[in-house]
């Protein structure tokens, strides 16, 4: 056998064993549109119930987070700010709504900026656009942190197991050392259920649904009434949104 | 080469050994850190990076600007750099060193620094950063050894030592840049969102750098027979009185464009910088001496009846870097996360051990400077004879 001989035999077997390669991956990625998964929040119920926690307490609780007594160490998957903090730019609204609390929590942005600079990609926004953290991979740069616009993320600053009440054996616990956020109840939603806020609140002021099913709640409120995100001039294109009216 | 860093007479000695003492009780304060973790800082859940991040800042500054004495020797000829290139060189080492010291007592996880290989993230600008000052690193530490090396066997460097000189041009600027892009790219923070940074980096390093050369020639030449020269202590001050106008000019562009233009979420960093907010005021007195000192040091620059007495050089070199490392270090990190995206105020202050782990890195870096010039000088003076 010649030397050409061989390169062609070389490079007609390469071919042989990536084609039908190709053609499997053809198979997978099907006509099934993935899911956009997306909050809706009606900011005036909410503001109306003054001193509710209830969404706070169910997320931490299902999801081990910590209670620091430290109040600039806190970690807070879902917290509450008010209006005029979380919306800085709408001031027609402030008075209306002017130092009410409303709920906030990672927005799961469609652009999120936080996955642009993690290092190791401990944090990655999933094919249904939930934006995760990977709690084994973080190295704790905290350079997350510093990028998102919404200051939806938290940083174990020591070890959070003292400072857990009870521990829920269904999720599990960091260590120091790494940062976490609201996970959109990724592992209930694998189960079929809506996440632990939406459930805690009892279908008075929060929504969660496919964006990409016309028929899902969220599509349904969104078409019929006015809705704002917060900071949108950034391009993050958040997946929480706000209703106006 | 190297057995001639680790003799020495009493002074010597006694010198190595306070630099060890400082940096044993940095360890032991990053074991603590190590335990505990960083609750052990001042950092809190808003204003997530502090003390360790603005020295790693003014560091990869301090690095870059090797190529203010590179540039003009190897590329322009200028010979009254002969002697003082290599003090150069070799201070752009301990500098990247400290820099790398910087970012890793910062992390959550040092354990887990293998993932940023492992996992490579090139949308991620710390991915570069890590590319950028390692590579650095490997590119000043074997210019400056192969160039003694070459000067103690008395022969011509390996002729492609000079294309690696070369390589560390635009490679210095880079990794200053990148440092800079660190924070520019951050939509979420206003104070950083904004292009000057990377050329007011490099000013701000373009001064602070030669200052901290400055200073080091002139010790030298008291402690040892090694004298870099005159003049090329006065060209690297020109050098730095030029960086230090243009970081003062870019500063006052900055002022302009967020003053005038008024835009509440730009101008209330400023204000908490300069002014306060609410009587929260940690950051200000110290950036009012910061404008002094840089202020201060550019007027007696240019005033040639201070800046040719080498004793007045040496004090406005040191009032150069202390301004500098205010500027660049505490007035950009700290005042980026005041306010919050919340709104909301929580200020900074380092907390003991956290300087500790400080000192203790800088007295590693001054350990590092001190064996390596200790080498340059013997080869340079040997060559001299």
């Amino acid at each position: 056998m010649t030397r050409r001989e061989f390169l062609q035999l070389l490079a007609l077997s390469g071919f042989g064993l990536v084609a039908p390669a190709g053609m499997l991956k053809g198979e997978g990625t099907g006509k099934k549109t993935p899911k956009k998964w997306a909050m809706v929040v009606d900011i005036f119920k909410c503001a109306k119930k003054e001193g509710c926690t209830e969404c706070i307490e169910a997320c931490h609780r299902i999801h081990n987070v910590p209670n620091i007594p430290d109040a600039g160490r806190q970690i807070t998957w879902i917290w509450t700010s008010p209006f005029d903090a979380l919306f800085p730019e709408q001031p027609a609204y402030v008075e209306a709504l002017r130092g009410r609390q409303i709920m906030a929590l990672c927005n799961h942005c469609e652009n999120p900026p936080c996955v642009a600079v993690c290092p190791t990609k401990a944090t990655f926004k999933r094919d249904d656009g939930i934006v995760m953290m990977d709690y084994h991979r973080c190295i704790g740069c905290r350079y997350c942190m510093a990028a998102c616009p919404y200051g939806a993320r938290s940083f174990n600053w020591q070890d959070p197991r003292p400072f857990i009440h009870a521990i829920d054996k269904g999720y599990p616990t960091r260590t120091k050392g790494v940062v976490e956020k609201c996970n959109f109840c990724d592992e209930r939603l694998a189960r079929g259920l809506v996440p632990a806020c939406v459930d805690a609140c009892k279908g008075t002021c929060l929504a969660f649904g496919d964006l990409n099913d016309e028929q899902s709640a969220v599509r349904r409120l969104l078409g019929s009434r006015p809705a704002m995100q917060r900071k949108p001039e950034l391009g993050t294109r958040p997946k929480v949104f706000y209703l106006l009216a | 080469m190297i057995e001639k860093a680790l003799k020495g007479g009493k002074g010597y000695r006694a010198w190595l050994l306070f630099l060890l003492a400082v940096a044993a009780a940095g360890f032991l304060s990053y074991l603590h850190q190590w335990s505990h973790g960083l609750s052990i800082t001042g950092l809190s859940r808003s204003v997530s990076w502090g003390l360790y991040i603005a020295n790693f800042t003014f560091f990869v500054g301090v690095a870059a600007s090797a190529v203010t004495v590179v540039l003009p020797y190897y590329l322009h000829s200028v010979k009254e750099f002969g002697k003082i290139t290599i003090l150069g060189e070799f201070l752009a080492v301990p500098a990247v060193i400290m820099s790398l010291l910087f970012i890793i007592v910062d992390l959550g996880r040092p354990d887990r620094a293998f993932n940023l290989i492992l996992y490579p993230s090139p949308q991620s600008l710390l991915f570069w950063d890590m590319i950028a000052l390692n590579g650095y690193l490997l590119l000043n530490l074997f210019i400056g050894w192969s160039t003694l090396d070459a000067e103690v066997k008395d022969e011509k460097p390996l002729p492609w030592v000079r294309f690696l000189i070369l390589l560390s041009l635009p490679w210095a600027v880079s990794i200053h840049t990148v440092t800079a892009f660190i924070y520019q790219g951050l939509v979420a923070r206003p104070l950083w969102h904004t292009p000057l940074w990377a050329p007011r980096f490099l000013a701000s390093a373009f001064a602070s750098g030669p200052a901290l050369l400055i200073l080091m020639s002139l010790l030298i030449r008291r402690i040892t027979r090694f004298d870099p020269g005159c003049g090329a202590i006065q060209k690297v001050a020109t050098i730095a009185t030029y960086a230090l106008l243009v970081n003062i000019f870019l500063l006052l562009v900055e002022l302009f464009t967020t003053l005038y233009g008024g835009v509440p979420g730009d101008v209330v960093h400023l204000r908490y910088l300069f002014l306060g907010i609410d009587g929260h005021h940690a950051l200000v007195p110290w950036m009012w001496l910061s404008m002094v000192l840089i202020g201060g040091s550019a007027g007696a620059l240019l005033t040639a009846r201070l800046r040719r007495r080498e004793g007045v050089l040496a004090l406005i070199c040191a009032a150069i870097i202390v301004g500098v490392w205010i500027d660049k270090g505490l007035g950009l990190v700290v005042p980026g996360f005041i306010p919050s995206p919340l709104g909301e105020i929580t200020e900074y202050g380092p907390t003991l051990p956290e300087v500790l782990i400080t000192t203790g890195i800088w007295a590693f870096g001054v350990l590092i400077i001190t064996l390596l010039y200790r080498i340059a000088i013997y080869v340079k003076l040997q060559e001299a004879e």
